[in-house]
């Protein structure tokens, strides 16, 4: 049978999702304002993207929303997963089902529902709206993590616990979350790079008290082409790469 | 005179550098029940591919009442092939699945419905045409997977451990079923497995395989009683080694001493000269365990006792270091059969019931082939 | 069981848990339904009387020709995802399982790097003076710029270059639950390559395949940002009229309809996702 075939096919898609983002980090570094001709190497779009006091504000309110929206959806994701494991309650289908469906669900519906539910109760547009809807839409993405790491583990340690004298709060405490801790930290991490990226749901639920680096970039994109971008971009894409082969660190050393 | 129906020559085939078979011939016979015994990595699967079709052998050829099918693919090729793990089309109902290779045949409806049902009767799955394989047991998915392979009347049936994700009782039971099949649909089976007892119980024929080479080619009775060699010896069945040496050679019969015993032997095939070493092969059913005033026999002492039912299987000691393994039925007339553990006993057998085999070169890697299986 | 008086801690959990998933994914979805059976009002968003004038208004020619417009570019941009992530999932099932895992890590790479960059950065390629034009016109193969921004195809290009991996994903796993030994059957039992494939390999897939349709087609009708940079104002989305109708027009009945709109072809898909699923034996998910 013919091996190259598909390999060269592999090759050819792998070209395809990288090259516009190589093309993205080599015109970084491109002195030239042009998206095609080649004016020398500098890194005079990384200093305009720090000079610049609107885009630095909006890094830091990205970088506080996403930890504390990881933060807060790890927390209450790993005690829905605990309790969707180890309890059985009446409408667990449900939960599980809601659960699926935020999940599921176009991100746009999710954005247009939460912004009607926070302009009828009141609450302001801005930092609170922002994590409060952050939280939900990564919420799912933890319980399902923290679910994956329950489920590949020993029913009888738990119960060996209680038999030992352990009450339920301790047990969870010395038993379970020493267990599911390589999971959270991969949750928590998942969490903060989908708060960081998210575009659609903050479009509906910011406010003009708290600009966010994501929507800073749209309103910088949509007409024309900006150098800046291109600084910008490579940086997320570092961050995000450190990102990811941390919790890929921490999932295949948890498998030992 | 037995007429070939499949004949492998010369087979060689690699992996990675890997020599899996080597050389390998073998002739198949139309309508026998031949088995491919050995540990795991002996090469059976292998063998059994390169028959389907799945792998192609790097040299040797493989022909079928004198055609040459070496280089066809398995979808042409007249026989079929029972899966380890039944390999059931999850997406098919059990009609369908029976129905498959009916269906590439481009056989009328009318035909392919008879068939199946023809099939899925003698499998005595008729009742269960509409379910999927998942909504079936074990043992039913087994027969599914046989009736599919039978339908198409196939010259030859493959079938690759068909029965070792079954429980005991059932494996037993599918024994039974599959003899009664062969014998009614007389489609020669090679049938590969690791378990020898289900080797012995079914075969007309055992291949014993090591190492990509056959060790032994014979009936059920010759393999286990005659072993060409210490591996078949040791994988087939449970075998007593005792250490003799030749101390006179006469017409038909040898002087050997074993443990200080001077027993006269039939005289092997093999070349034997005075003073050679060799090997002295018991089963433990043919190991006599006598009271330690007896005058003939080695003596130790008991270390084990099993009760298995219809036997009672001891561990003796002997002096000499060895450990010696002594099935004996019961007897419950007879007081002294219950030994007491550490009861000094006398060990024994009559002879002509052994078999001898000379020393080989490279004996301990044996144990090692055997762990495996 | 034991009595909730004698497990705080599993009544505080629960308490959290629903209270969390009440407020913020039942109450808005239910906010949502209502909405759209209610009336506009430039005040309060909504008010009584309940009617149905928002369904009605999806069929007003002029949105019907965009929803349809945002359908087509959907299901082309889920085809080409599926033309290519197939023969993709399929190569990469085959592979060694060291290589495997490489190649799926750098698949979601590219996922955990934010849309809007990686939507910018097919702009600069695609402008009129971006570096394919530029490049094409070096090397003498065209004489002025193609016109690849701002149309259909650079929408499409652009919701396959962002949804690729969710097509490629469930294919993966498909491909790499599909048992060798069904195919040797299938070839066992008389059936060519041609054969197994369309008997074996498609009815095994397809749930994989319509877990990616359903991964891609959806966020292909909502991903408004796509045609904001790349599709100029003639390539809309339902997401960009939601969009609109919710910021904009404040229009919630009829912004909140579209919403059901896309919600109910959700659900579709989902059924038939786990109809498929159902059908080789596994529990629907």
């Amino acid at each position: 049978m013919t091996r190259w075939l598909p390999r060269a096919y592999l090759v050819l898609v792998y070209l395809l999702l990288y090259i516009p983002i190589g093309v993205l980090v080599v015109f970084s570094f491109n002195d030239s304002r042009s998206g095609y001709t080649w004016g020398g190497l500098s890194l005079r779009w990384y200093q305009s993207l720090f000079n610049n006091n609107a885009m630095v504000e909006a890094m830091w309110n990205s970088l506080w929303l996403a930890l504390s929206a990881a933060t807060v959806s790890t927390v209450i994701g790993a005690l829905t997963a605990l309790a969707l494991h180890r309890y059985r309650f009446r409408g667990k289908k449900v939960l599980n089902g809601m659960l699926f469906v935020v999940m599921m669900s176009p991100e746009i519906v999710l954005a247009i529902s939460l912004l009607a539910l926070f302009l009828l109760v009141g609450i302001q547009l801005g930092y609170v709206s922002l994590l409060l809807a952050h939280v939900t839409f990564c919420l799912p993405f933890v319980v399902i993590t923290v679910m994956a790491r329950l489920s590949g583990f020993d029913e009888s340690l738990p119960e060996a616990a209680r038999d030992l004298g352990a009450s339920d709060f301790t047990m969870t405490r010395t038993v379970l979350i020493p267990v599911i801790m390589p999971a959270l930290l991969a949750g928590w991490l998942l969490g903060f790079t989908l708060s960081l990226d998210d575009v659609v749901v903050s479009t509906f639920v910011s406010g003009p008290s708290y600009e966010i680096l994501p929507l800073r970039i749209y309103s910088m994109v949509r007409v024309g082409l900006k150098p800046e971008v291109n600084a910008l971009g490579t940086l997320l894409l570092v961050f995000s790469l450190v990102m990811l082969m941390l919790s890929q660190w921490i999932l295949t050393r948890s498998k030992r | 005179m037995k007429k070939t129906l499949l004949s492998l020559s010369n087979l060689t085939k690699q992996f990675d550098g890997k020599t899996v078979l080597d050389s390998l011939s073998l002739d198949i016979y139309d309508g026998e029940f031949i088995t491919l015994l050995g540990p795991s990595g002996c090469g059976k699967t292998t063998l059994l591919r390169l028959m389907a079709g799945f792998e192609h052998p790097d040299a040797g050829t493989i022909t079928l009442s004198g055609e040459d099918l070496t280089g066809t693919p398995p979808e042409h090729r007249p026989l079929n092939t029972v899966f380890q793990h039944y390999a059931l089309f999850p997406h098919m109902s059990v009609f369908d699945n029976v129905a498959y290779g009916l269906k590439m045949e481009k056989r009328p409806k009318e035909e392919i419905r008879e068939r199946v049902e023809e099939a899925l009767a003698m499998v005595q799955l008729q009742d269960y045409m509409r379910r999927k394989p998942h909504q079936l047991s074990g043992g039913q998915q087994q027969r599914v997977a046989i009736a599919r392979a039978v339908v198409k009347r196939p010259r030859l049936l493959l079938l690759d451990e068909p029965l070792s994700a079954l429980d005991y009782k059932l494996r037993r039971t599918m024994q039974v079923e599959l003899k009664r099949l062969q014998r009614e649909l007389g489609i020669t089976f090679v049938f590969v497995t690791h378990d020898q007892e289900e080797a012995l119980s079914m075969s007309d024929r055992v291949v014993v395989l090591k190492d990509g080479l056959v060790q032994q080619l014979g009936t059920p009775r010759e393999v286990y009683e005659r072993p060409a060699n210490l591996f078949t010896a040791r994988f087939v069945g449970e075998t007593n080694f005792f250490p003799g040496e030749v101390e006179s050679i006469h017409d038909g019969t040898i002087t050997v001493d074993v443990f200080g015993l001077k027993r006269t032997l039939r005289r092997p095939d093999f070349p034997v000269r005075e003073g050679q070493s060799l090997h002295v092969l018991l089963r433990p059913e043919d190991i006599r365990v006598l009271d330690p005033a007896d005058e003939q026999g080695v003596a130790g002492k008991i270390v084990e006792r099993n009760y298995k039912g219809s036997t009672l299987d001891s561990v003796i000691h002997l002096e000499y270091g060895t450990e010696v393994l002594a099935s004996e039925f019961f007897d419950e007339d007879d007081p002294a059969f219950d030994y007491r553990l550490g009861e000094p006993v006398k060990v024994s057998w009559v002879d002509g019931w052994e078999w001898l085999l000379p020393e080989e070169a490279d004996e301990s890697v044996n144990e090692d082939a055997l762990t495996d299986a | 069981m034991p009595s909730i008086t004698r497990q705080p801690f599993r009544t505080a959990v629960l308490v959290l848990v629903w209270g969390w998933l009440l407020f913020l994914v039942l109450a808005p979805n239910l906010l949502v339904v209502g909405a759209s059976v209610m009336t506009r009002d430039p005040g309060t968003f909504i008010s009584l009387p309940l009617n149905l004038d928002a369904y009605r208004q999806l069929f007003d020619p002029l949105y019907l020709e965009v929803f349809l417009h945002s359908l087509y570019m959907a299901a082309m941009t889920t085809l080409v995802c599926l033309l290519i992530g197939y023969p993709f999932a399929w190569a990469l099932s085959k592979l060694g399982k060291q290589r495997q895992l490489l190649l799926i890590f750098l698949l979601i790479v590219p996922f955990w790097t934010n849309s809007l960059v990686r939507t910018y950065a097919l702009k600069m390629l695609l402008a009129t003076n971006g570096l394919i034009n530029s490049s094409l016109m070096g090397l003498g193969w065209i004489d002025e710029p193609l016109q690849m921004l701002y149309t259909e195809g650079a929408v499409i290009i652009g919701l396959v270059y962002l949804l690729l991996p969710f097509m490629i994903l469930p294919l993966y796993s498909v491909f790499d639950d599909l048992r060798q030994e069904l195919l040797l059957a299938s070839h066992d039992l008389g059936a060519g390559r041609f054969a197994t494939f369309i008997h074996v390999i498609v009815p095994l897939t397809l749930p994989g395949v319509l877990a990616g349709v359903m991964l891609v087609l959806l966020p292909a009708m909502g991903l408004f940002f796509v045609p904001d940079i790349l599709g100029g104002s003639r390539n809309l989305l339902v997401g960009n009229v939601i969009k609109n109708q919710f910021l904009d027009a404040r229009n919630w009945p009829f912004g909140a309809a579209a919403s059901i709109v896309l919600t109910i072809t959700m659900a579709i898909l989902m059924l038939a996702h786990r109809l498929s699923k159902q059908r080789i034996g596994e529990e629907g998910a």
